[in-house]
């Protein structure tokens, strides 16, 4: 039952850090671009949510607020900063989007002030339900669970069966021909763009709804994408979606069974402190096993 | 090559003081670190517009205060150099404000080794409290043990057999689980170390669900606390929570909810702590900045009372006087008694608090007494 539980919880964390690292690979993958502010706009999408949900006392409208903010400030972002980034190496796009970093976490602290933000569950959507077998389950984690897989279905209808998922792959391809053949790669590289930023966004908010929602909340999450991309190969979707349940798998279960692996043969204390400190240790494990044996990631294209 | 040294930085300090422009006619320069950007901005606003407003209180005897504030990002090296900055080209003669364990540890033995008075407005590591406690430094919150001791003192009062207990992994949360452990006399069936900055506990909340504790003891400060109490309100799981105060503070009950409504924690000070000091403070706080204060704006607000009150006796340029004008501790805390034990740590109650809705607004009130006159576990390993 415990064990069942921590699967969900697994899958959960996984389809959450999905959601951000789609946009990030989708960016990385299409323009070569690093993108540290990526956790910015999750971090606008939670900000906009709670605003407007606690405007307007609607949940639903939140939501929409997230998904329309993150891309406003994604699109608009794209246009004013990232564009000039394109030819230049990734130390400056590195260094660049790190003071986007601290622009929009001041900026957010400067609008929104010095303390977290209320954002709730609608009633429909809180509380616990039980699953068969007994299992008393949060509701909204299965929500996010359900969110999850339906944008993984969604982007891959879009990049296999659309003429703008066309236009991504050949973007990724080879950027220079798809400009010869007259598409309208900085149109093209907005939309992406933007895309990307209104997945965190959903994600900012869907998260923000159970965590707290605060300046800087988008860092740690930034970097646990990072590796999700790393492990799945930077610029695949499928690469992303395989990479964070790994990865959302790997952190929940190793938390919750390794301190209890080392109690057997250690003192209870000494087991706790080290068990955990292996425990967060093991995605990075996970990563370095990934590189070794497939340097490009589990999906990705490019050595 | 020590002696050229030392050569240097004494004519480079008497360069120093012949520049910097002479102190305010028998005022004092205090130097206000704390964290006003990120995350913990929250906390630092608290501690910022506590200390304010014990000086704009005090009217004329508060003008002679002269602060200069700075912003220390929760990192250790920019509050060194900020306190050297502040120390060294600033002047000031007081130095408080900061915030977490490991900057202070950070700052204030280098600042005591300068001559310069440390009043701990919060962080107050057990490292400061024992061995290492030193002449100039006072903590004026309590030690960092005291209010988990108080939980457990509190959980053993009540009865409770088994309890899983849970702390984010650095040393604070490591001083929180063993405060607790020395004063709990059931068993603890779990004992959790988190990450700091974690703020997913689906994992913890699965654990606490099948551990058959009857009550569960977490200390999560600030942004994890409310994520954890919010989890743990949506996961079904109806074992009752036992905090440390900073676990349900007013700065983050109005992001929790009214999830937090009935939660049971242990603090030194509440809001509604009947007396006329805590009156005045609480009801000015909230006029000046529409929010209920945290034990955070109340320690800083008793940090700036301290201080005016020594300044009426003694100057910092006479270190023993103003020491001994410290110690004495006459002020009117917002805790009602407070007073400092041999290592200059709070001697003082601690009470058990439970949150409630109150004027519409999310805070505490006290609902009993977890420990009477109650010093550290390190007074008696400090010399001094």
């Amino acid at each position: 039952m415990l064990l069942a539980e921590q699967v969900l919880n697994g899958l959960q964390y996984g389809m959450m850090l999905f959601l951000m690292a789609a946009g990030l690979t989708l960016v990385f993958g299409v323009m070569g671009l690093i993108n540290l502010a990526h956790g910015s706009l999750y971090m606008i999408g939670a900000f906009a949510c709670a605003t407007v949900a606690a405007w307007t006392g609607s949940f639903w409208l939140g939501l929409a607020a997230s998904l329309a903010a993150a891309a406003a400030a994604g699109a608009l972002v794209e246009m004013a900063v990232i564009r000039r980034l394109y030819p230049r190496d990734h130390l400056d796009q590195v260094l660049a989007t790190f003071a986007l970093i601290l622009v929009f976490s001041e900026g957010t602290r400067w609008i929104f002030g010095d303390f977290p933000l209320y954002l709730k569950l609608p009633p429909a959507l809180s509380g616990a339900v039980t699953l068969p077998g007994g299992l008393q389950y949060p509701l909204f984690r299965l929500v996010i669970i359900a969110v999850g897989a339906a944008v993984a279905l969604g982007l891959w209808l879009l990049i296999t069966r659309t003429r703008l998922g066309i236009r991504i792959r050949a973007g990724e391809a080879d950027r220079e021909m798809i400009g010869a053949l007259g598409v309208d790669i900085a149109r093209l590289y907005t939309i992406v763009f933007a895309l990307g930023a209104a997945l965190a966004g959903l994600a900012g908010a869907l998260v923000g709804s159970i965590q707290s929602v605060q300046v800087g909340m988008g860092e740690p999450v930034l970097i646990l994408a990072f590796v999700v991309i790393v492990i799945g190969g930077i610029g695949s979707i499928k690469g992303a979606l395989v990479g964070a349940l790994l990865v959302g798998m790997t952190d929940t279960l190793g938390k919750a069974v390794i301190p209890g692996l080392f109690a057997r043969f250690m003192e209870a204390s000494d087991a706790n402190t080290s068990g955990s400190a292996v425990a967060s240790m093991l995605i990075y494990i996970l990563m370095a096993a990934v590189l070794l044996v497939r340097p490009q990631g589990l999906f990705g294209a490019r050595a | 090559m020590q002696m050229r040294l030392k050569t240097l930085l004494l004519s480079a300090a008497a360069a120093l003081s012949l520049a910097a422009a002479p102190a305010i006619a028998d005022g004092v320069k205090v130097g206000l670190i704390t964290t006003l950007s990120g995350g913990g901005a929250g906390i630092g606003a608290d501690v910022r517009d506590g200390f304010m407003l014990a000086l704009k209180n005090a009217g004329d005897a508060g003008k002679q205060v002269e602060v200069v504030l700075e912003d220390d990002q929760q990192k250790p090296d920019v509050a060194v150099q900020i306190a050297d900055k502040m120390i060294q080209s600033d002047n000031v003669d007081v130095l408080t404000g900061i915030i977490w364990s490991n900057l202070a540890m950070a700052v204030v033995p280098a600042a005591t080794g300068q001559g310069k008075f440390y009043l701990s407005s919060n962080a107050a590591p057990s490292a400061l409290a024992g061995s290492g406690c030193n002449p100039l430094y006072f903590s004026v919150s309590y030690q960092n043990d005291n209010l988990h001791e108080a939980a457990g003192a509190y959980a053993s009062e009540k009865g409770v057999k088994k309890m899983f207990i849970m702390a984010p992994n650095y040393p604070a949360g490591q001083d929180s689980l063993a405060g607790f452990k020395r004063f709990y006399t059931g068993e603890v069936v779990a004992e959790v170390y988190t990450q700091v900055g974690q703020t997913d506990f689906a994992a913890e909340i699965a654990q606490i669900r099948a551990s058959g504790a009857e009550e569960v003891f977490f200390f999560q400060p600030g942004g994890m606390g409310i994520a954890f109490l919010k989890q743990y309100a949506e996961s079904g799981v109806d074992i009752p929570l036992i905090g440390p105060g900073f676990s349900l503070s007013e700065d983050i009950l109005p992001a929790v909810g009214d999830a937090a409504i009935g939660i049971k924690n242990t603090s030194h000070w509440s809001t509604d702590l009947d007396n006329p000091a805590n009156k005045a403070f609480v009801e000015g706080f909230r006029a000046d900045f529409g929010r209920f204060p945290s034990l955070y704006a109340a320690q800083a607000y008793d940090t700036a009372n301290l201080l005016l009150s020594a300044m009426a006796k003694a100057s910092p340029s006479d270190p023993e006087a103003f020491r001994a004008a410290l110690a004495a501790a006459e002020f009117d805390s917002v805790r009602g008694k407070f007073g400092f034990g041999p290592n200059q740590h709070p001697i003082q109650d601690i009470y058990v608090l439970e949150v409630e809705k109150r004027d519409g607004e999310l805070t505490n009130k006290i609902i009993g007494t977890a420990m009477t006159d109650r010093g550290d576990a390190y007074a008696e390993q400090c010399q001094m």
